[in-house]
């Protein structure tokens, strides 16, 4: 392996090793908020996408529909198809290739790919497979093992877990809280999310949120 | 078939529809200034609602019990920079600390 390839793979691991811990919250988090060890397993292999994860086992663990939760961590979803449309034409691959490129399109694959891209473009391309598919191994093994510690916790609570998914869901915004703008948005969300939840059905006041983000991101 | 599986399921087929469009879509029909910026914007406010919702609700009745101490545990870990692990361990922890005391 030469000096390029090895440091691509070892961006790689590093990623996939940190980002795949995070399963074990995750894990947790879906078995806290009422999901099966198996619902949690197959939201890790199929939805594949943390802040869609935590969405969904958030909204349905707070009491809202089905219906929320996936309108919800569809939305958190978006953001993959647009790293798709980024990737597409640097990947280049069709059929089942592109199949597999697609479930592994996430923040960090697309991350560590635009990364190397610096490097060269078959840097760029090994960074994409290398991350995406070492987080895919990492965050599902991670997966079941929070899972079944969660299961067999029992009380959520005496273990702190009714707050780790707070906290899990706050350490993912905040590296996104890059300016006062971006503070205030956040801070305003939480805010009309406290405010509804008495009087909207559940799950509808996070939804509401996106709304938000549309309307200040089209008017600025 | 209850809430749960219908969540799982619907959350992972959309979840996948959405990744495979990306890389079926001709690239101008998703490079707008706008779309990028939005597409930024949501998930600071869904997880920011989510964070709030899940600190201070159950079943749609607002409360304060020793998530709010999480909350506020995760908040000082994140300005230390402490790493995510950390963040929610560290939550975890106080609160649990907090619910036997009570």
């Amino acid at each position: 392996m030469s000096k390029v390839a090895s440091a691509t793979f070892r961006d790689s691991l590093s990623v996939s090793l940190t980002v795949g811990a995070y399963g074990v919250a995750f894990g947790a988090a879906a078995v806290a908020n009422g999901f099966t060890v198996l619902q949690s397993c197959l939201l890790s292999l199929l939805t594949f996408s943390g802040a869609s994860q935590f969405a969904v086992v958030g909204v349905l663990g707070a009491g809202g529909s089905a219906l929320s939760g996936i309108a919800t961590a569809s939305l958190l979803g978006i953001r993959n198809a647009l790293y798709g449309v980024i990737m597409a034409p640097r990947l280049k691959v069709r059929g089942l290739k592109r199949v597999l490129a697609a479930q592994i399109t996430i923040d960090e694959s697309t991350g560590v790919a635009l990364g190397q891209e610096v490097r060269d473009a078959d840097e760029m391309r090994k960074g994409f497979w290398f991350t995406g598919i070492g987080v895919f191994v990492f965050w599902n093994l991670f997966t079941l093992a929070g899972a079944l510690g969660a299961q067999a916790m029992g009380d959520v609570r005496a273990f702190g877990l009714d707050s780790a998914v707070p906290a899990a869901f706050l350490g993912l915004v905040w590296p996104r809280l890059t300016g006062n703008f971006e503070r205030a948005l956040a801070v305003g969300c939480a805010v009309f999310a406290i405010a509804m939840t008495p009087i909207l059905p559940a799950g509808l006041p996070i939804i509401a949120t996106a709304f938000i983000a549309i309307a200040v991101g089209l008017k600025k | 078939m209850n809430a749960y599986w219908i969540a799982t399921i619907g959350t992972s087929v959309i979840a996948f529809a959405l990744k495979y469009s990306g890389h079926s879509v001709p690239e101008k029909w998703l490079s707008h200034p706008k779309i990028q910026r939005i597409n930024g914007l949501i998930p600071i406010a869904l997880l920011s609602a989510l964070v709030a919702v899940q600190s201070f609700s159950e079943k749609s009745k607002l409360m304060i019990d020793q998530r709010l101490l999480g909350l506020c545990v995760a908040i000082i870990a994140l300005m230390l920079k402490a790493p995510f692990p950390i963040v929610v361990i560290s939550a975890a922890v106080s609160s649990a600390a907090l619910y036997h005391w009570l």
